[in-house]
């Protein structure tokens, strides 16, 4: 049982490998399994943080400062469950989607599915080159999927689960790694411009992070997280090191105005991707942000620079929303929204930050609300991008303003749209809710009235993209001219499950709530019982 | 201290110039080059840490171990780019990656 978290990130690597070697369709056997493991683990590895408490393994039997350890608290468990679920829906959806894209026999590989990323003109011309080599070198984009996204889920555990600041720097250039090329895997061209601007972005920011390492570690002579959360550095060198870590990891949640590169790689990638990528790979780096921020560099921190990150996050809502508003194109509207969620996420760190009192209880609910904020925009947003798959596949384009009518013919693509958006506006009984309820509830405790203004904005702005969509879908003029093509029942059940989820953590919040309290950096209720 | 102030100073510099690089120069390859050049710095940097805190006249260790695992990840890192770009020239035709929506 101790040593479920060493597996949590093994099966994803052994099985990506595995996939790998054999190559082919047949590697979303070995891919399935993978998934349907890991997806096994995560869930165990919750329990056991549930059931006994902080999970920590000293990899090698070193021990710290000499070895690396790893450590799952309820804050790891949480975001490795939330992953788990998410990536299982993901690869079940995967498996129909990239078969319906392998080029068969009879059929014309560039007209069955597109990305539909920037023009959907320019897309069959970069098609042609490969298709005109297809004689030659058939190109699987399954086939490659499976090793890549593997790949993506094991350092996303290992990202949740280390202990170690360069250990997780090594995570996070896997994940920059396994995501690029996830999003360049249909060759398009639109993809690879976007994908290299990502990668180049991305570079930046760990380099920068990695800076930072080196200058925590000429400060501490430490490099694991609860050794240098116990030595409570306040220097000129944490602080600049501690500046170099968030800007780089900002660039990677692509906070505003660095989330320049996010639109065009998350909406350019095969639908699969974008999900994963929406909906956990920004949450990579926001974690390690939050983990570090309340953890290492809390005693740095200082008031105006949170206010700072909080009024970036503002801007982010308002910007991000009103250009998903603007976007004709579904997924890089539910890309923008994404910019527009992932600046909620960091309205928590002014208010559980330094402001007012430190012992106060507004901190910990503000830091769980930003959390739950995370789970349910995991699952609302990948059921959006996976719906915008589908919508896609099936019409051929995702142009919002020819979705007209289109509502009747998938009823159940809409219904989970809408229930995802509902869980984004924060709508009671939906996960967004409490997420968004906890927040309030701490800006109002602590005095900090600006973020509830903010707050209840961005639900009014998100309602209005959301209603875009719908609205269109719901009209009657049914285009005649399209008929659409047939989408395999396991996408649609995936979308609709993943949205569901999204309902149903709203209705039973208690338990990932008091599972965060586990290990959490903060006074909690809990910790005062033991205290 | 003054001879590692030097050191530090010398790849805080190159960290600086490869930023600067990296953010004004359109031509790809020099973006990826600048990147590397700003691992570099960061591994100067470690090396210059590893030297400070020795003990007994042995350096210490600990940098190192992260400066060769750093190196393993920039050369791979750049591998990928470097056939990123490839596919890049071959689909596009282009060498430089032009501001459309922002910067990078």
């Amino acid at each position: 049982m101790s040593l479920v978290g060493i597996w949590v990130i093994l099966i994803p690597l052994i099985c990506g490998l595995a996939a790998f070697a054999v190559g082919g369709r047949s590697s979303r056997v070995i891919g399935l399994i993978g998934a349907g493991l890991t997806f096994l683990l995560s869930g165990l590895l919750v329990l056991h943080v549930w059931q006994s408490g902080v999970w920590i393994y000293q990899l090698g039997g070193w021990d710290v400062p000499l070895g690396i350890s790893l450590r799952a608290d309820g804050l790891s468990a949480f975001l490795i469950g939330m992953t788990g679920a998410v990536g299982l829906g993901i690869s079940l959806y995967a498996v129909r989607y990239f078969e319906a894209l392998t080029p068969g026999p009879s059929q014309d590989p560039s007209a069955a599915l597109r990305t539909g990323s920037g023009r959907g003109e320019e897309s069959g011309a970069g098609d042609s080159p490969e298709a005109e080599r297809g004689g030659t070198e058939v190109w699987l984009p399954g086939a490659s999927y499976w090793p890549l996204w593997m790949l993506l889920w094991a350092s996303l555990n290992v990202l949740f689960l280390s202990n170690d600041i360069f250990n997780l720097y090594v995570g996070l250039e896997l994940l920059t790694l396994a995501s690029v090329a996830l999003i360049i895997l249909q060759r398009e061209q639109a993809a690879i411009v976007a994908g290299l601007r990502y990668l180049l972005a991305a570079f930046l920011g760990s380099m920068a992070y990695l800076l930072g390492v080196a200058l925590i570690y000429a400060d501490a002579g430490v490099l694991d997280l609860g050794l240098l959360a116990d030595a409570e550095l306040t220097g000129t060198a944490t602080q600049v090191a501690g500046g170099l870590m968030a800007v780089g990891l900002l660039l990677k949640a692509a906070l505003f105005p660095l989330h320049f590169w996010l639109p065009a790689a998350h909406s350019s990638a095969p639908a699969p991707v974008s999900a994963a990528l929406s909906a956990l790979v920004v949450k990579g780096a926001f974690y390690l942000l939050i983990r570090l921020w309340f953890e290492v560099f809390e005693s740095a921190g200082t008031v105006s620079v949170e206010q700072m990150i909080g009024g970036l996050g503002a801007v982010a809502i308002v910007v991000g929303s009103f250009q998903a508003i603007r976007q004709e194109r579904l997924k890089l509207m539910i890309a923008y929204s994404t910019v527009a969620q992932v600046g909620y996420l960091f309205i928590m760190i002014p208010l559980a930050g330094s402001f007012g009192d430190p012992e106060a209880s507004w901190r910990f609910e503000a830091w769980t609300g930003g959390l739950y904020h995370a789970l349910s925009h995991g699952f609302a947003k990948a059921s959006m991008f996976l719906a915008a798959g589908v919508l896609l596949s099936a019409l051929g384009h995702d142009r919002v303003w020819h979705l007209a009518g289109s509502a009747s013919r998938f009823p159940v693509i809409y219904l989970s749209f809408g229930i995802a958006g509902m869980s984004l506006m924060g709508l009671p009984p939906s996960a967004g809710f409490v997420g968004k309820w906890l927040m309030l509830r701490s800006a109002v405790e602590s005095g900090q009235w600006w973020w509830v203004v903010i707050l209840l904005v961005g639900g009014l702005l998100t309602a209005g993209y959301v209603a875009i969509v719908l609205s269109q879908a719901l009209q009657h003029d049914v285009d005649e001219h399209t008929e659409p093509h047939p989408v395999p029942k396991l996408m649609t059940v995936m979308v609709f499950a993943l949205a569901a989820m999204s309902l149903l953590l709203g209705l039973r919040a208690a338990e990932p709530l008091e599972l965060l309290e586990i290990g959490a950096p903060f006074q909690t209720l809990m910790s005062v019982v033991e205290d | 201290m003054s001879e590692f102030l030097i050191y530090g100073l010398a790849a805080a510099a190159l960290f600086a110039i490869c930023l600067h690089g990296i953010i004004t120069r359109t031509h790809i390859l020099r973006k990826i080059l600048a990147l590397n050049m700003m691992g570099s710095a960061v591994f100067l940097l470690l090396i210059t840490i590893a030297e400070r805190n020795q003990v007994d006249g042995v350096a210490d260790p600990v940098p190192h171990a992260m400066v060769l695992t750093g190196i393993v990840v920039a050369v791979s890192a750049t591998a990928f780019a470097l056939a990123l770009a490839r596919r890049y020239h071959a689909q596009t035709g282009h060498t430089e990656l032009h501001d459309e929506d922002g910067s990078t």
